[in-house]
């Protein structure tokens, strides 16, 4: 019986053969290649594409990427930890709800959303058309990189919330009451037992806001115009558009380091060892 | 009076509108152990989170010291709570959990590094400080709760059956360990249990709890020998407990025979419970005990033998060193002072 439970693993094997390991060894294969190389007997190794890639130019446009990804995790770590904190101190009865609603519009098509925020911050959109309604003066608000950032945080706060509330809410109620039993008063209680159990919950909500948020092109693109070109509408211009796809893998390769160094990094701060509210 | 550490007057709480508690009102001397003692649902574990702050009282005032504590939360209160689940910081190491309520305080380094080294040592846990919670095992997580709450020096400490999810031996064990500590640190306890036993071997005082209803306080011996209601005998221990009609004062009737007894006081023909101990029935020849009957079932409990013995249609519940085997006749004999009369329950 033993012996036969593992053939069951290998759809998966194939699937993540298939669909994870050659990908990403096709992308390492072109990133390292020139342009010229187009058979297994022409290929021709380089390293071109890496170094291309460290000139201040790029390296502006990845340094600009993981600045406006970071700003919009910290926001929505800003309003996504009380939202969080909100949700899971609701009766039982309404936190369904409330759920219900953080996930709402993630089953809308992400593309959507974001044009929809296009009619909401145009020079003649919503937002301007109620402040000349009411008297104040209106403003440029799309094609700047706030509503970039503003694209981000409202696509990715769910991401923030979920696991953080899955923490909160996994926490044992008695801790609570053990605190205050101990002297501590709420504010006590919050800085000294909350916070930090549901740590596990935050590391796993910023790496699910900023690893999207730092790969985004859409977002930018949409919301941004040409003032923020993100790492990742480099990467889409590079493979549409100029067709460089070399130089396009290279690029994704420096992402995929950063990205898999960031996360390490993170996990090390996590010092529950409970498991539970990892999401990775 | 400025004996009283604890008082309760006319406590009522309920929740859903299911009444809990029902008017409950006792005090709780200082330095004194005592226990709530009742089954599941009783209301012992309320009571105990009223005195700790946990749940607001309904109706009825709680004084701690003298002072009205109804509108105080728990971290102003000046007692402690051990939790039936520890409730152990899991991000905290040992020495950290012990010393959370003393850093709260804003005690300086030295002296929480002293009474957390005192406390480790006292509870046989000197080189534990710096492991983890969930590296313990349950009778020591239970140990660093207990530790956890008395390092503040509380004048009460709340112990919500903190021995439940040990086994047998360890629970004695630390029974014991309780209650010689309640002594040499002169803390009033509070202790929530539905172990009978353990009430006994630990408590100054007992208060039975059923319903929402304080059945009777009182120490150990009183309780265990002087119950009040049948539902008290049927609780501490175990009983047979019979209907019987009082003839007259000192005199009983159950089973169709009359026998003595040291009650008076109820009316004549007044329908009573009757508790008789398994213990107290002693057996004798067949022909010379005061009631007859036929064994049923025999167990070997160690000490003793626990017999089923069918004696005119009652099946007696018989603890004796003496053994009748299966389908022998035996004598039952009785003393006056081995029957206990009780009001009819419901």
């Amino acid at each position: 019986m033993k012996d036969r439970t593992k053939y069951f693993a290998y759809p998966y094997v194939v699937w993540i053969f298939l669909f994870i390991a050659l990908p990403a060894f096709l992308v390492l294969l072109y990133s390292s290649t020139t342009k010229e190389s187009n058979g297994l007997t022409t290929i021709h190794f380089t390293l071109e594409n890496y170094k291309k890639f460290f000139q201040p130019i790029y390296l502006n446009i990845l340094w600009d990427s993981i600045y406006l990804a970071a700003v919009s995790t910290v926001i929505c770590l800003i309003l996504g930890y009380p939202a969080a904190l909100i949700i899971s101190n609701t009766h039982v009865s309404k936190r369904n709800t409330l759920l219900f609603l953080c996930i709402l519009p993630m089953w809308m098509n992400m593309l959507l959303r974001t044009y929809a925020w296009m009619t909401i911050l145009g020079n003649n959109g919503i937002l301007n058309n109620f402040f000349a309604f009411i008297g104040l003066p209106t403003f440029n608000m799309l094609y700047t990189r706030g509503a970039t950032v503003m694209g981000m945080v409202y696509n990715f706060i769910p991401f923030m919330i979920l696991p953080i509330y899955t923490a909160l809410s996994k926490m044992d109620k008695g801790l609570l009451e053990a605190a205050d039993d101990l002297g501590a008063d709420k504010k006590t209680v919050f800085t000294k037992v909350i916070l930090p159990l549901s740590m596990p919950g935050v590391i796993s909500g910023i790496i699910m806001v900023f690893m999207p948020a730092v790969s985004t092109f859409i977002i930018p693109q949409l919301l941004g115009g040409n003032k923020s070109m993100m790492i990742g509408n480099l990467v889409e211009k590079l493979f549409i558009l100029n067709g460089d796809w070399n130089f396009g893998s290279a690029i994704s390769m420096v992402m995929m380091i950063i990205i898999l160094l960031s996360m390490s990094i993170m996990n090390k701060f996590d010092i529950d060892k409970e498991g539970g509210a990892r999401l990775w | 009076m400025d004996n009283v550490i604890i008082q309760l007057n006319n406590i009522t709480k309920k929740f859903d509108g299911e009444i809990i508690l029902d008017d409950i009102t006792l005090s709780v001397k200082k330095n004194e152990f005592v226990t709530f003692l009742g089954p599941s649902g009783c209301g012992k574990t309320t009571t105990l989170r009223i005195i700790g702050g946990f749940e607001r009282p309904d109706e009825g005032e709680v004084y701690f010291d003298g002072q009205l504590i109804n509108d105080i939360p728990p971290f102003k209160r000046q007692l402690n709570t051990v939790f039936q689940k520890y409730a152990l910081f899991p991000h905290l190491n040992v020495y950290e959990n012990i010393a959370f309520g003393l850093r709260i305080k804003k005690m300086d380094e030295k002296n929480i590094s002293t009474k957390v080294e005192r406390m480790l040592e006292l509870f046989n846990l000197k080189n534990y400080g710096k492991r983890r919670i969930d590296q313990l095992s349950g009778g020591q997580q239970q140990r660093i709760a207990i530790a956890r709450a008395l390092v503040n020096e509380p004048k009460v400490l709340l112990l919500d059956e903190p021995l439940g999810a040990l086994d047998l031996k360890l629970r004695k064990e630390m029974q014991h360990e309780l209650k010689a500590m309640q002594k040499q640190l002169g803390i009033t306890f509070i202790y929530v249990t539905h172990d009978q036993e353990e009430a006994l071997t630990m408590s100054d005082t007992i208060v039975v709890m059923n319903d929402g209803i304080i059945q009777q306080m009182g120490s150990p011996i009183d309780i265990y020998n002087e119950p009040e209601n049948a539902f008290v005998a049927d609780f501490i221990g175990e009983s047979n407990i019979l209907s019987g009609v009082m003839i007259d004062d000192y005199l009983v009737e159950f089973l169709g025979k009359r026998f003595e007894c040291l009650d008076a006081g109820f009316g004549r023909g007044e329908e009573v419970d009757v508790v008789i101990r398994p213990e107290d029935l002693d057996l004798t020849p067949a022909g010379e005990g005061k009631l007859e009957g036929i064994v049923k079932s025999v167990i070997f409990k160690g000490v003793h033998y626990e017999m089923d013995i069918d004696a005119r249609g009652f099946e007696f519940l018989v603890h004796s060193t003496d053994m009748a085997p299966v389908g022998a006749t035996v004598g039952l004999t009785l003393t006056p002072d081995d029957i206990h009369i009780m009001e009819k329950g419901d």
